[in-house]
């Protein structure tokens, strides 16, 4: 980013990419890159940072992993670094697994694949493929990344707290979360804290993208011409800013009940320890599931529809061809959007609310499968008859359809009431949604840093060290996940830290455990090729110029990297997103932004 | 570098990238009262007795009648800035920002009362939901009168130099300041009538 104009209008530039510019106004190093309000360098912090979490939370998970796979033994190397409170002797205490699970799981969403997958690539691409300057509010865009990092720090630094961080769960049922620790310093109290801020980030974030992209589309860009991305972005923001608020209300209720001692999830007469508790009573536990489960199921769109946006870019651009079924893919993801408010209850059809509720919820489930399948379809229809180009990103962008495909297809047990009371609390629901979301959406976004990279830096990853970097993980992730679906089959509990040792039925089981957990650890080293060729890219990649993909949507017309401001001259739009191969063309790709016989 | 749309309208739009900005703001807000709206009805529901008569209803329809009128005074602050009557715009602004404080003072006033007697949120769920309800629309009046005070005080230099954005300023703040009072609109029947 060195050689980034800072100039007040980029008219001035010549769009050379490697051209030192001094404009009217140059920043300190402070206001360029730290309280940026350059939409790119928001969106690259934000992205370090998600990648940053999202490594942190995979290592929660290789701890745990060493727990489930060897119950009872030291930790090797680490455990010694571990406090006394959490794991005496490197050997890991039940509570410390509960937090490291609580943890894991929202650490992993709101602040790994959320930031990175919206916050990263919505902010740093979504501008540019729309021909905008911009975001519409450059200051709230900086505070919704600060407000985004105050919520991260809180949650990390919970850890800290006399009895660790939160232990119920990343999902926080009541009444168990709610007498957990009770108190300021309970870890489930910042975590609530955490949480308002993320959402609060979020909000701040999702209200900007829509009015960026309604107001700030370039002359020529009509809804019809959007790059399939930004119609997800688009969705997504929707998601976000209409699902997070019930969360945040139903986080002050919650914190009225750690800290005010009201009783809005606490049922009357609970018992626990032996004493009836000394509540008000005639709470009602289940409405914190309603609230929560209101904004996660959204949520779980959130975090696909980004990533489906991404593929779908990368898959025009690699097959040459133009996307299968644009249309039909832009009605079904505002369909998905629309549906998943109103699927939410299917996550709890143990919780006896009636058959009548899951009737319905059981309906809309089976309903919102069909826009996936429609969107899967046509991103797999794409590839028919294509001469396709294997770059590292399209690999990523290839693994993405048949992960997603299993993540989706072996969720419709689960969206059916009969066959979820046997499966719910068994590693198949593990297993189900990290198809979905890890080499589902990770992969995918994955693919997005190695196919915006060169946008982003001026230069390219290696693609010796990325298709390293995509088979290993690819090989690792599936032992991780597939074994999972038959533990699950094999009725095993998801939540027991030492992985259920007591019950005779999870005898056969437990070897699995060493299994996942060898190719967990095995897939923690296949990253290191991808962290090293990440930042050695920055300084040694092979330089690039502005469109190295040939590729047709306007973010390739900006210089690499794109100074403030983004293009050199306002760009105009002359037609749809994927004019690729079109016949009687010299080449095999037509630019949204060329004029007819440019 | 120029966000275009920040104080004309876009043609194909017809809006300025604030008014779209604030009713979305608006509609996130929507959904965190209606999830709150939504657990007052569940909790009744679900409740064996619920009581009536606890508040203090003479004192709810004046501040009820005093939201009104402040939001009366807040559109009349809008339209003297349209019609360029700079001082009538301060008054006005000014007189929205003063009933938006007594209606404050009388909030103090109830909860005062209630704690002499003991009546904290843990005492039931109704108050409890009470407390949450009229607490979190304390912090919305709360911060309408921040943005208030700034656009009377610092921020009225703007005037000047762009009276158009600054017109559009006041008329987001109402745009707010209106959704706050009709929260209340429902808050007073839910809370203390029926």
């Amino acid at each position: 980013m060195d050689n980034a104009t800072t100039s007040g209008t980029v008219a001035h530039g010549h769009g050379h990419a490697h051209e030192h510019e001094h404009g009217h106004e140059e920043l300190s190093f402070i206001w360029k890159y730290v309280f940026s309000q350059d939409h790119k360098v928001i969106g690259i912090q934000y992205a370090i940072t998600g990648l940053l979490f999202l490594l942190f939370g995979f290592c929660l998970m290789m701890l745990m992993r060493w727990q489930l796979a060897y119950p009872g033994a030291p930790i090797p190397i680490i455990g010694g670094l571990l406090s006394q409170t959490n794991a005496p002797g490197g050997i890991m205490l039940p509570e410390f697994y509960n937090q490291l699970g609580a943890m894991h799981g929202t650490i992993m969403v709101f602040l790994g694949v959320v930031p990175l997958a919206v916050g990263g690539f919505g902010n740093f691409v979504m501008p540019l493929q729309i021909g905008a300057p911009d975001m519409a509010f450059p200051k709230i865009n900086m505070m919704s990344y600060w407000v985004y990092f105050i919520g991260g720090v809180i949650m990390v630094g919970s850890f800290f707290l006399p009895a660790g961080a939160a232990q119920s769960g990343w999902t926080s049922y009541p009444p168990l979360a709610v007498i957990t620790t009770p108190g300021l310093l309970g870890g489930q109290t910042w975590w609530l804290i955490g949480m308002v801020f993320l959402i609060t980030s979020s909000l701040l974030g999702s209200l900007n993208f829509i009015v960026t992209i309604v107001q700030l589309r370039a002359k020529g860009l009509s809804w019809m011409r959007l790059p399939f991305f930004v119609w997800a972005q688009f969705v997504t923001s929707f998601l976000l800013l209409l699902a997070f608020p019930p969360l945040e209300a139903a986080g002050v209720l919650q914190l009225m009940d750690r800290l005010a001692g009201t009783s809005f999830f606490m049922p009357s007469g609970l018992v626990t320890g032996g004493k009836v508790l000394e509540v008000a009573g005639n709470g009602n536990p289940l409405l914190w599931q309603h609230l929560f489960w209101f904004l996660a199921h959204p949520e779980v769109y959130v975090l696909i529809l980004p990533a489906m946006g991404i593929v779908g870019e990368i898959i025009a651009n690699n097959t040459r061809k133009p996307l299968w079924g644009y249309r039909a893919m832009v009605y079904s993801v505002a369909f998905l959007g629309f549906m998943s408010f109103i699927v939410w209850a299917h996550h709890m059809f143990m919780t006896g609310m009636g058959t009548t509720m899951s009737a319905f919820f059981q309906t809309t489930t089976m309903i919102i499968s069909i826009p996936s399948v429609v969107i899967l379809t046509a991103l797999l229809l794409s590839l028919w008859g294509a001469s396709i180009r294997f770059t590292t990103p399209m690999l990523f962008a290839l693994a993405f359809l048949p992960m997603f495909g299993i993540g989706g297809l072996t969720g419709l047990p689960l969206g059916l009431a009969p066959p979820d009371i046997h499966l719910h609390d068994t590693y198949y629901v593990i297993g189900h949604f990290h198809y979905v979301v890890a080499p589902g959406t990770i992969f995918a976004l994955f693919a997005g840093i190695y196919h915006w990279f060169p946008k982003a830096t001026g230069r390219k990853m290696n693609e010796m060290l990325g298709k390293i970097h995509f088979w290993g993980s690819f090989v690792c992730i599936n032992i991780v996940f597939m074994p999972m679906f038959i533990q699950g089959l094999g009725g095993m509990n998801r939540r027991m830290y030492d992985g259920g040792m007591q019950y005779a039925h999870n005898a056969g089981l437990l070897k699995y455990n060493i299994v996942i957990g060898m190719a967990a650890w095995t897939l923690g080293l296949f990253q290191i090729p991808f962290i090293f060729n990440f930042f050695a890219s920055i300084k040694w990649g092979a330089l690039v110029d502005k469109n190295p993909w040939e590729a047709t949507t306007l973010e390739w017309s900006a210089p690499s990297p794109p100074g403030h401001g983004n293009f050199v001259t306002e760009p105009i739009v002359y037609r749809g997103p994927y004019e690729y191969s079109v016949p009687g063309s010299l080449r095999d790709f037509t630019p949204q932004f060329e004029s007819e016989k440019a | 570098m120029n966000i275009p749309y920040t104080v004309e309208e876009r043609p194909d739009t017809g809006l300025a990238n604030g008014k779209l900005g604030i009713w979305l703001f608006l509609a996130s807000e929507v959904m965190l009262f209606g999830a709150l709206f939504s657990t007052y009805i569940l909790l009744r529901i679900g409740a064996p007795s619920w009581p009536h008569h606890e508040l203090n209803v003479p004192l709810g329809a004046v501040n009820t009648v005093l939201l009104i009128c402040s939001s009366v005074t807040m559109v009349m602050a809008w339209a003297s800035l349209k019609m360029n009557k700079w001082g009538a715009h301060r008054g006005y602004l000014a007189a929205t920002f003063l009933l938006a404080l007594v209606f404050l003072i009388n909030k103090s006033f109830e909860y005062a009362a209630h704690f002499r007697g003991g009546e904290y949120p843990s005492h039931s769920t109704f108050l409890a939901i009470y407390y949450t309800l009229t607490g979190l629309h304390g912090i919305h009046i709360l911060g309408g009168m921040i943005v208030m005070a700034y656009l009377f005080g610092p921020g009225a230099k703007l005037w000047k130099k762009n009276p158009e954005q600054f017109t559009n300023r006041i008329e987001y703040t109402g745009l707010y300041w209106h959704f706050v009072d009709l929260v209340w609109i429902f808050l007073f029947p839910v809370l203390y009538l029926l």
